[in-house]
């Protein structure tokens, strides 16, 4: 015994564990026995001994799946469980994960049925993604039947009865025994291949659970699964789910269910039609009233009702405004005549015979010059003195300069 | 017959459109008559068609070559 061989207990038990969860049988198991020892916890957990006559199983259900039990396990009962096999490494003991618990009784069917159910389920079969939706108003709805039996008369009195405009397309299977799975999966797959409607409702009436069991069938499931065309299940009576009712675009509870909600109603559209009628008349009276409110108001205005009063009322304007042209012409005039006797009367005041007309005289040397200053002349000089009314011609006999400054 | 079952479909269609834009009430009154004149054929027809449908049973059969075959319905019940 080498040092390398040595393991641990924790070592050990998560090796045993790691064998057990990779052994795809145990994953998924059914189990055969009697309920021993059964209790259940106030966390909600049941936990509890599967045994036969040789034998013993340690098992333990969780809250979850023992919420959905349907009967109440009692020790010394018969019952198959299913679930998977794993290792609690704490106390080094494997023990069954039961998911599903059923009594005896329930057969074998069952079981496969849970089975599949669970191999389908982790497959995505029942995805909600998946699903297709169903055409408003289909055209063509393939019924795959039997068309012997009732099924088929209550899905066609009743497309017939709500929509009447859908033509039913029925291919004949037979739907239980042994060719039952794969003539419905094949009917599914040639209404698919040979596109002949754009619904399929697939199911059949009630019976035991042995009569519905080709619903359960995976071929059947599978075709359901790739139908491009949208499919209705309508397996049995309300309560009985198959496995095809969980591949389904949608579920009907009966064959009449799957007729009834496979189409519209005729009278329910007929209403429709009643009420976008009603809508369409609504609109176009209300715009009417509005277009005619409009006309009303505009007719009701001064211009419209006389027009001669309209051209009047422009007279007066016109007339006022000739007016102001008037007077504002007539002010700039009086204006500008005003100013020129200003004008003229200081033009008056500043001439110089009017400046002479007082006394006072021009002195201009021989030239005609002005003269301004004493400076300007010499004793002798001849000069010309204006006065008002006539000139004096004169000689400077003396000059006086006055000295200002 | 399929055509004229199509036209149901795209008749209601075509009719919603129409009282949506009527309600709208934004188109010109020449264009709303229109509008509301070809409302009417819509639900004359699609009434007509929902009185007068006659439901079509066939039984499908396939054929020789594996095509579909449709056989009338009637020889069960």
């Amino acid at each position: 015994m080498t040092e390398q061989n040595v393991l641990s207990v924790t070592q050990l038990n998560q090796r045993i564990k790691l064998l057990i969860d990779g052994d795809p049988l145990l994953s998924g198991v059914c189990v055969r026995g009697e309920l021993s020892n059964y209790k259940i916890y106030p966390s909600g957990h049941h936990y509890f001994t599967l045994k036969d006559a040789d034998s013993s199983l340690r098992c333990v259900m969780f809250r979850g799946s023992a919420a959905k039990l349907r009967f109440r396990p009692e020790s010394g009962m018969g019952v198959t469980a299913f679930g998977r096999v794993s290792v609690y490494p704490r106390d080094g003991a494997y023990q069954l994960y039961v998911e599903e618990l059923l009594p005896e009784g329930t057969g074998d069917l069952q079981v496969a049925f849970e089975q599949l159910k669970e191999k389908l389920d982790r497959e995505g079969l029942f995805d909600r993604a998946h699903k297709k939706p169903l055409p408003p108003f289909p055209e063509r709805i393939a019924v795959v039947t039997s068309s012997a039996g009732a099924a088929v008369h209550d899905i066609i009195r009743i497309l017939g009865k709500r929509w009447p405009l859908a033509e039913v397309i029925l291919l004949p299977v037979r739907v239980q025994g042994t060719e039952a799975p794969p003539e419905i999966a094949g009917a599914i797959r040639y209404a698919n291949s040979h596109h002949v409607a754009d619904l399929i409702i697939a199911g059949r009436g009630g019976g035991s659970i042995e009569d519905l069991w080709a619903f359960n069938d995976e071929r059947v499931a599978r075709a359901i699964y790739e139908s491009e065309l949208p499919v209705i299940s309508a397996v049995g009576h309300e309560p009985d789910v198959t496995i095809a009712d969980y591949v389904a675009d949608l579920r009907a509870a009966t064959p009449s269910n799957a007729a009834e909600l496979a189409v519209p109603d005729c009278a329910e559209m007929l209403e429709t039609l009643r009420s976008l009628d009603i809508r369409r008349t609504q609109a176009v009276r209300k715009k009417l009233v509005f277009l005619s409110g409009r006309l009303a108001e505009l007719k009701s205005r001064r211009v419209m009702q006389s027009p001669a009063g309209y051209i009047d009322a422009r007279r007066v304007a016109l007339d006022h405004a000739t007016d102001r042209l008037l007077s504002a012409a007539q002010r700039a005039v009086g204006d500008k005549r005003r100013d020129y006797v200003r004008l003229a009367a200081a033009l008056d005041a500043m001439s110089p015979l009017k400046v002479l007309s007082r006394g006072y005289a021009i002195a201009e040397d021989a030239g005609g010059r002005v003269l301004r200053s004493v400076s300007q002349t010499a004793s002798g000089d001849e000069i010309r003195v204006e006065l008002t009314d006539g000139s004096l011609d004169c000689r400077v006999e003396m000059i006086k300069e006055r000295n200002n400054g | 017959m399929a055509e004229k079952k199509m036209s149901f479909e795209k008749s209601l269609a075509r009719l919603e459109e129409i009282v949506k834009s009527l309600e709208k009430g934004d188109a010109p009154l020449d264009e709303s008559l229109k509008l509301f004149e070809e409302g009417t054929g819509l639900i004359a027809g699609c009434e007509k068609l929902l009185g007068e449908a006659e439901q079509k049973v066939v039984k499908l059969k396939k054929g020789a070559d594996g095509t579909p075959q449709e056989l009338p319905f009637d020889d069960v019940e």
